[in-house]
């Protein structure tokens, strides 16, 4: 991996909310292409870690590096990155006023001042790969759930960003949606795009991470090849965890 | 029509419709309240005929004989009732539109400033709401009423904050540029350009969707709009004498006033009032799910496209509903104006019952024009809202 372009940078990076240490020294490097898995129990702070990395939270201690800036106050920087990374949310949060085309259309058009045509070209591909370009004109409560975070993800594509920001993508869907958007998630991962995505969706880290990392109390407590954290976790606090997700 | 017939068959029988006993309190509701009206009408017909008042709107026809104190209208004492009560209407139509504009363009400022980030700024917008939505509307009439004329001076020692502008017991007075041909010219020029902004807008999306590019379109209008008129008036010789009010024997005469009843009457209205926009501002765009602005600023939008594209067209739908009450609670709430003095509707409609008698037509056209100007209201902000309703599953 260290052939790759380094992407995110976390260095000695701590938040705290009000009293609570959310982010506790926090060192991590992101790589060009890397698929990286966050889980860990609720309260962890993973959430509120890859919302650092957009800047939706604000670290308050150490530096963030993305795409070769840093994040700090400068209002331009953090739309220049936050235009390069790309966000899903759990509540999707398409924007209920627009149809799916616009939903899809509005960051290319007013952010990368693409011409309509284009944008709306660019916007039914995405469509199409996420498998609902028959919904272009209807408008977001009109679709259901599963085809709302796959409309979500498609707007967030249509950026051409460098890395995806996943937080618990399919945590709000009934259990037959999840797989459809893992599905989408799936093949992001293949065509190579760099994610980051918090979820405790194990299968997917197996099938698809190149590295997982167990949060809890805002320390990273663990991190390995899916194969090897999921077989033999070396910390007791990651096997406790395991042991309660997996054993149903 | 299609449609109209569908429902009637999908909707099922209510059951018990045909029951005999509902049949009976049906009608025994619809006979107490036909033979209640039945008792009104005719009572209030034998007492007209006692006291041998006609009915009807003949009076509209007679001489009113009485002097209004301020018209937008052209009327003189001279005129029939029918002139007074549109002098009247008018009155009521002026200080209800400035002040509709006025608080709706207030209140959105005090309620985006009530949750701006800023302690000071915020802080002060909460001590305006809550101080004057929290007393009554006629006290506070009473007390700018009062202010404006036992507290300034009389016109032989009014204050002048400003070169030109008189404060005095008898309204505010200051000056306006001299009539010259150049401000016709000028207002012309303005409408004219306010005309040719929408074709502009137009071309500046389609240029906007055809190249991408961006234009600062809003910064350009509002350049066209005070540029245009600006040069026009240069051209036409930049006139700037000004018509400045003097003291002539006890009053000003000359440039432009505000009596003290009008102004007194539109600040209440507008203080009051806007405290209330304030507050349905602020509940709309609270309302907007924290989420979407996330989700927009995510896309790397500006602050002021994540406000434009996102949160207020879904605050809009929040904020239509309560602000056309608004709309409608000052425009009822100018009747107040009888307490002060100011010549509306309503304070012309008694002058005239109080002269002809004619209590009930009088009342009937009170009713009538309120309920007017309500429905008229309502029909324009109803189509609004319509046009800004979310679609829903």
């Amino acid at each position: 991996m260290t052939e790759k372009n380094e992407i995110i940078r976390f260095e000695g990076v701590h938040k705290w909310f009000g009293e609570f240490h959310v982010l506790r020294d926090i060192n991590l490097s992101v790589y060009e292409g890397e698929r990286i898995v966050i889980c860990g129990p609720s309260g962890s702070g993973k959430s509120t870690l890859i919302r650092c990395i957009n800047r939706l939270e604000e670290h308050q201690r150490g530096s963030i590096v993305v795409d070769g800036i840093e994040l700090n106050h400068t209002i331009k920087n953090i739309e220049k990155i936050r235009a390069e990374v790309g966000m899903v949310f759990q509540q999707f949060n398409l924007f209920p006023h627009l149809t799916i085309l616009e939903n899809l259309t509005v960051g290319p058009i007013w952010v990368r001042k693409t011409p309509r045509k284009e944008a709306e070209a660019t916007a039914r591909d995405y469509l199409e790969r996420v498998r609902i370009a028959h919904q272009a004109t209807k408008y977001p409560g009109q679709l259901s759930g599963g085809q709302q975070q796959r409309a979500a993800i498609a707007r967030s594509l249509c950026m051409k960003p460098k890395v995806m920001l996943f937080d618990e993508p399919t945590s709000s869907l009934d259990p037959e949606m999840v797989k459809e958007v893992l599905d989408v998630m799936i093949d992001l991962a293949e065509d190579g795009m760099t994610m980051l995505v918090v979820t405790h969706e194990m299968g997917f880290a197996k099938r698809v991470g190149d590295r997982v990392i167990f949060m809890d109390e805002g320390v990273i407590v663990e991190e390995n090849k899916p194969a090897l954290f999921f077989e033999h976790p070396s910390k007791p606090r990651t096997q406790e965890f395991l042991r309660q997700i997996l054993e149903h | 029509m299609n449609q109209a017939t569908d429902n009637r068959r999908a909707t099922p029988r209510i059951r018990g419709w045909a029951s005999n006993r509902q049949l009976l309190y049906q009608f025994l509701v619809i006979a107490a309240v036909t033979g209640f009206a039945y008792y009104l009408f005719s009572n209030a017909q034998a007492n007209l005929n006692r006291q041998s008042i006609a009915t009807g709107f003949g009076f509209l026809s007679q001489e009113a004989g009485f002097d209004i104190g301020e018209t937008v209208v052209e009327y003189s004492a001279g005129d029939t009732y029918r002139r007074a009560l549109i002098a009247g209407a008018c009155n009521t139509l002026k200080v209800s539109f400035i002040g509709i504009i006025l608080s709706v363009t207030i209140g959105t400022l005090v309620g985006m400033a009530r949750i701006s980030g800023n302690w000071l700024v915020s802080t002060l917008a909460s001590a305006y709401v809550e101080s004057l939505r929290n007393v009554p509307l006629l006290l506070q009439l009473f007390f700018l009423y009062a202010l404006a004329t036992d507290v300034f001076p009389h016109p032989r020692e009014a204050l002048s904050p400003i070169t030109g502008v008189f404060l005095t017991n008898r309204g505010l007075y200051f000056g306006i540029p001299a009539m010259a041909p150049a401000y016709k010219f000028a207002g012309i020029a303005f409408l004219i350009t306010l005309a040719a902004l929408m074709p502009l807008r137009y071309w500046a999306r389609r240029y906007r969707d055809n190249t991408g590019k961006i234009l600062p379109i809003n910064a350009i209008s509002a350049l066209l709009c005070i540029g245009v008129p600006l040069i026009v008036w240069i051209l036409g010789g930049a006139p700037r004498e000004m018509d400045v009010p003097e003291l002539r024997g006890f009053n000003f005469r000359g440039g432009a006033s505000i009596s003290p009843e009008f102004g007194a009457l539109l600040l209440g209205l507008v203080l009051y009032t806007s405290a209330f926009v304030a507050e349905v501002v602020r509940s709309g765009i609270e309302s907007v799910n924290k989420g979407q602005t996330e989700a927009a600023v995510s896309l790397g939008l500006k602050r002021p496209h994540v406000l434009n594209l996102v949160v207020l067209p879904q605050a809009m739908r929040v904020i239509v509903p309560p602000l056309t009450n608004q709309m409608l609670n000052l425009t009822k709430n100018s009747s107040l104006a009888v307490g002060i003095g100011y010549p509306d509707f309503v304070s012309t409609a008694n002058t005239t019952i109080n002269q002809t008698g004619q209590a009930i037509e009088g009342v009937g056209l009170i009713l009538a024009l309120y309920l007017f100007f309500s429905l008229v209201t309502s029909f324009i902000m109803n189509w609004y809202n319509k046009r800004i309703a979310l679609v829903e599953r």
